[in-house]
């Protein structure tokens, strides 16, 4: 039925088929998508790693590239789930009109909403897991440990996909997301202790940087990628599920706006 | 009388303050073709949307097989099949692939949608088509694509909205024997077009929209012989605009529209007599028709927000 725009989500069996339908679309081109998954990592992580790590030598104690790894890996997790939850659902949503005839079977819309943040999440891990096995073939890290980040980095995949739906209800053409990569995802990347600690910041800058959820993110994955324990689990598990909830709840709410009103 | 397979009562939707839909009260039955006919923004669509529980109606009451909409839409849509205005194959799959993933979304059994599948492509004129994808189809392959794709879950109901705009003659003529084969399986159409010969062609009844009102409804014969003179003499050339005024008395209505000046009469020989003598027309004798009839109704002209 249809629900009032501010309703709990309905979600029904019937997200399933959706989510199938965007891997089977996946795996038509999934040879080109792997080998850019592994590629562009691997170039990165060799260039930057050891031709700016040979500069700047350890930080915190360990190699720089092991703390480049770490990061680049959650910063992988966070643009796979955004592209996949802004471009390709945009499209599906409004230039293919995949979504409107989804609608015309006995499938809803909160069903379709779940099953492209689902969707996006998995496109996240299928990223990450690229990236995972380059760090462990370069030696950058074998810790066990690293199997850990994978569940932490799908919840990274669940909070930056249900973000970016947000963006996908409200956006008119594709140049509108170039606005939230300028101005939200890549700022964010440099105060979140990606690629060079925030210790060195000035105060305010790390006050910011201390609540937005890829910091947390980087303090969860971090650690694990390199075996160590992170310092505060619960902290940061809950400033990412806080932000998926209320990301995913105002994106449901724009998006039966956009196609009920 | 069987119960209607679809029934709207007073239907009325309204955004911001232009009524789109008021008080609409229609009812298709089983193995019956309901067309719906109006101009551009007369709320054709919006109806649509609303039967198939995609907008919430102001006031009124919708109900399919005996089903609330939009409250039970979910399950009353596991009957009905959707043919939409715009192209919404999926671009990425092949034809076989499109009718089997939207199999999917109904929760079918795999065995059950594979034994559909070649039914459906040689139904579309499509059987060797079924590795290709959408963008190598022509137009008229696609509109029977998405006719098929509509079909997966062997609906009750079809709703078909403008299935033919765009195609060449050859493709609308072959889309029309399909659907008038489903209609001879018993299936329901309701269907929105702007070409009245499509509508004269397939629809049992019409319903006649303008501004979001029903303004007529009925077998499209008897509502041309209801609303209309038998015959319309069409007249063009130099004098036509003094024909209209000369010979007006011959005719029952007289319009003119552009250079065409229109006589409405019951009996057309004292006018063609007089127009035969009358060398500086041409002129046009023909029964009246459907389009006649939409003119009538919905005026000639072009409308601001169309």
């Amino acid at each position: 039925m249809l629900t009032s725009l501010y309703a709990a989500p309905r979600i029904t069996p019937r997200f399933w088929p959706v989510v199938l339908r965007n891997l089977l679309v996946w795996k038509k081109l999934a040879v080109p998508s792997v080998v850019g998954n592994i590629a562009e990592p691997l170039i990165t992580l060799v260039a930057f790693g050891y031709g700016l790590g040979a500069l700047i030598g350890q930080i915190g104690g360990r190699p720089y590239i092991e703390y480049l790894a770490s990061g680049s890996v959650t910063v992988s997790a966070v643009l796979a789930a955004t592209f996949e939850a802004l471009y390709s659902a945009y499209s599906r949503m409004q230039v293919q009109k995949t979504w409107e005839s989804i609608l015309n079977a006995p499938v809803e819309l909160d069903d379709i909403v779940f099953a492209e943040m689902l969707w996006a999440a998995l496109k996240a891990l299928f990223s990450v897991s690229a990236i995972l096995v380059v760090i462990f073939l370069l030696g950058i890290s074998r810790a066990p440990s690293m199997l850990l980040a994978l569940p932490v980095l799908g919840l990274v995949g669940v909070t930056f996909a249900s973000l970016a739906l947000v963006f996908n209800a409200l956006a008119k053409g594709y140049d509108f997301f170039t606005y939230y990569f300028t101005l939200v995802i890549t700022p964010m990347t440099f105060l979140s202790g990606v690629y060079f600690p925030m210790e060195q910041m000035p105060g305010w800058l790390q006050t910011i940087g201390s609540v937005l959820p890829l910091k947390a993110a980087v303090d969860l994955v971090r650690p694990l990628v390199l075996g160590e324990t992170p310092t505060d689990v619960v902290q940061p598990l809950l400033v990412l599920s806080g932000y998926a909830a209320v990301g995913y709840y105002l994106a449901l709410v724009l998006t039966r706006r956009r196609f009920f009103r | 009388m069987t119960e209607p397979l679809l029934r709207v009562v007073q239907l009325t939707k309204a955004f911001g303050a232009s009524k789109v839909v008021d008080a609409l009260s229609f009812e298709i039955h089983a193995g019956e073709c309901l067309g719906v006919i109006g101009p551009n923004g007369a709320g054709k669509t919006t109806t649509i949307r609303m039967c198939l529980g995609l907008a919430e109606p102001d006031t009124g009451r919708i109900t399919a097989f005996g089903l609330d909409i939009p409250a039970q839409v979910r399950t009353a849509k596991e009957r009905i099949g959707v043919v939409t205005q715009a192209d919404s194959l999926d671009p990425d799959f092949t034809c076989a692939e499109n009718l089997r993933v939207y199999g999917s979304y109904f929760g079918l059994p795999a065995a059950t949608i594979e034994a559909r599948i070649p039914k459906l492509l040689e139904f579309a004129a499509l059987q060797a088509k079924a590795g290709v994808k959408p963008g190598e189809l022509s137009g008229g392959m696609k509109r029977r694509l998405s006719l098929g794709r509509a079909l997966i879950n062997d609906p009750d109901l079809l709703v078909l909205d403008e299935p033919t705009t765009g195609l060449d003659p050859q493709a609308r003529h072959l889309m029309w024997e399909r659907l008038q084969n489903l209609l001879q399986q018993g299936k329901a159409i309701l269907l929105t077009t702007h070409f009245m010969d499509e509508a004269e062609r397939l629809c049992d009844r019409l319903i006649v929209l303008d501004h979001g009102r029903k303004i007529a409804e009925g077998k499209p014969r008897e509502l041309i012989a209801e609303h209309l003179e038998s015959d319309v003499v069409e007249v063009y050339g130099d004098g036509a605009a003094a024909a209209g005024t000369t010979h007006a008395r011959l005719a029952e209505r007289v319009e003119a529209s552009g250079e065409t000046v229109f006589f409405y009469v019951r009996e057309a020989k004292p006018l063609l007599d007089a127009l035969a003598a009358d060398h500086s027309v041409r002129y046009l004798h023909r029964p009246a028709n459907l389009e006649d009839l939409f003119l009538k109704l919905t005026g000639r002209q072009i409308r601001g927000d169309a």
